[in-house]
This record gives structure tokens, C-alpha cells and sequence, in this order.
């Protein structure tokens, strides 16, 4: 039953995932890496605001692991800074670095705090 | 309209949704056999998130050697599947977790380890793809003309046949 919670949120994170990078390419000619970012940022913060309210068993797989977790991604990141440090653009891979643990950190902290 | 500025077709959101569903139950049942404190290292998390780093360095060095693969393969497994597998929100949320669990430096040394090594793991992958998929052309330039396996393999006098210059 759980497993089945986690499947569906994964169903419409991940793709999601793939929605929100496309827009954000098409409508707003943002970076891969911009669309990274936002959806890292924005499930940080949504798995922050469970973790406060201690949120546990279904609703923890659904949103959490599922949903957060597929909408979320590390190895895409860890390509883009590959990709980034093999080319040498030390400035592109700070500024990278910077927001990605910035913002992403920072989110999940806020909505973990959010719920004090 | 070019492919790439279409937006995502039917056949795209199911191969990414179907690969997040399987990528995510894995990362489901690793996070569960390895459960861990708040003021532990997150091995379940990290593990995902490292092995992902690496698999999608292969999946992508692998690709791009490797003429007329299918368009739907790195959308599922790159998006889909290691996307599902890995995961940030965990890896902040651990971070978080630490840092109001008395354990700010492990956090510390959490964030660097995982950043610095998925980073190295993906351009380690890189490379491993790519000398796989040449080794497999070597491989296949092994073949003689009724698509046996020459016993010289490709190390036949004249070279292998390869399809795509090196």
C-alpha cells in the first residue's frame, strides 16, 4: 500500500519535473540548470514543511518520498556541474553551487521552520 | 516546430512517469532497508544519490557514442529513472535534520562529501559509458560475414570494422 503511494506520487513528480524544465526553457528561455534548481528548490521546501509537521506513514509516501522525491533529482544536478567544471567556467559553477545549496537548503529549512 | 520546443507528448510524460515510478520504489526500498537516526549519516540517501550521479555519467557517455539509440531512452532513464532515484529534497532535509539534531559539522561534511563526489561520479560515468559502447563496437567488428563471432575478435590483421570513425 505504501509502495503504491510512492508510485503514484512519482507518477506526476516526474513528470512534472520534465513540464516545469520545459516551460521554463520555452517560455522564459531559462538554463537547464534553472530548471533544476527551481524544482529542487521548490520540493526541498514541501519535504522541509513534512518533515516540521513530523509527517509520517501514507501521506509521508505520497508527498514525500514520492512526489518530492521524483519531482527532485541529484543526478542531473551532479551532471550539470560535471559538465560545468569539465569546461572550466569556474564563475557559471560558483554561481551554481552557491544558489543550488543556497536556495535548496534554505528552502527546506524554511519550510521546516515555517511549521515551529 | 523542432522537437525540442514541442511540448512533451503523451509517449514522453509516460516514459518519464513510468521511469520516476521505478526509480522512486527503488529509492523507496533502499531508504527503508537503511533506515537511520536524524543524528546519523544518511546512508540511504546518499547511496541513491552517488549511484545515480554515476548512472547517469554512463547512461549520457554511453549515448552520445552510440549512433541511432532510442529517442525515449534518456528521457526514461535519465529523467525517469534516476531522477526517481536520486533525490534533493531528501539530501536538504537530511541536512536540516543534522543541523537541528546537534550534528552541524557532519551536515557540513555531508553536503561536500555528496556535492563533490556525485560531481566526480558523473564525469567518471562519462567515461565509463563511452568506453563501453566502443568496446562493444570493437566487439561487433569482431563479426564475420555470416554474423559469427571471429575467433580473432577485433583484433583481426586489417583492424575491425567500425561503423563511426573514432
Amino acid at each position: 500500500m505504501t509502495a503504491l503511494l510512492v508510485a503514484l506520487g512519482a507518477a506526476v513528480g516526474a513528470p512534472l519535473r520534465l513540464l516545469v524544465n520545459h516551460e521554463l526553457r520555452t517560455r522564459y528561455a531559462a538554463s537547464p540548470e534553472a530548471g533544476t534548481l527551481a524544482v529542487n528548490v521548490a520540493g526541498s521546501f514541501v519535504l522541509g514543511l513534512l518533515a516540521g509537521y513530523a509527517i509520517q506513514g501514507s501521506w509521508l509516501a505520497l508527498i514525500g518520498t514520492g512526489f518530492c522525491g521524483a519531482l527532485t533529482t541529484f543526478s542531473t544536478l551532479a551532471l550539470e556541474l560535471w559538465t560545468v567544471l569539465e569546461d572550466r567556467r569556474w564563475r557559471h559553477l560558483t554561481t551554481q553551487l552557491t544558489l543550488t545549496l543556497t536556495l535548496g537548503l534554505g528552502a527546506a529549512y524554511l519550510g521546516f521552520v515555517l511549521t515551529r | 516546430m523542432s522537437p525540442a520546443t514541442e511540448r512533451p507528448g503523451p509517449a514522453l510524460l509516460t516514459a518519464v512517469a513510468v521511469g520516476g515510478v521505478f526509480g522512486s520504489l527503488g529509492r523507496y526500498a533502499v531508504g527503508s532497508a537503511l533506515p537511520h537516526p536524524a543524528s546519523a549519516w544518511p546512508w540511504g540517501t546518499f547511496l541513491v544519490n552517488l549511484s545515480g550521479s554515476l548512472a547517469i555519467g554512463i547512461l549520457v557517455g554511453w549515448i552520445a557514442v552510440r549512433p541511432g539509440s532510442h529517442p525515449l531512452l534518456r528521457p526514461f532513464v535519465g529523467v525517469g529513472v534516476l531522477g526517481g532515484w536520486t533525490t534533493f529534497s531528501a539530501f536538504a532535509v537530511d541536512v536540516v535534520s543534522l543541523t537541528t539534531h546537534g550534528r552541524p559539522l557532519l551536515a557540513l561534511l555531508y553536503v561536500v562529501v555528496s556535492v563533490v563526489t556525485g560531481t566526480l561520479l558523473a564525469g567518471v560515468g562519462i567515461v565509463v559509458g563511452q568506453r563501453f559502447e566502443e568496446g562493444v563496437e570493437v566487439l561487433e567488428g569482431g563479426l564475420d560475414s555470416e554474423g559469427g563471432l571471429d575467433p580473432e575478435g577485433g583484433l583481426h590483421p586489417d583492424g575491425p570494422a567500425r561503423e563511426t570513425p573514432r
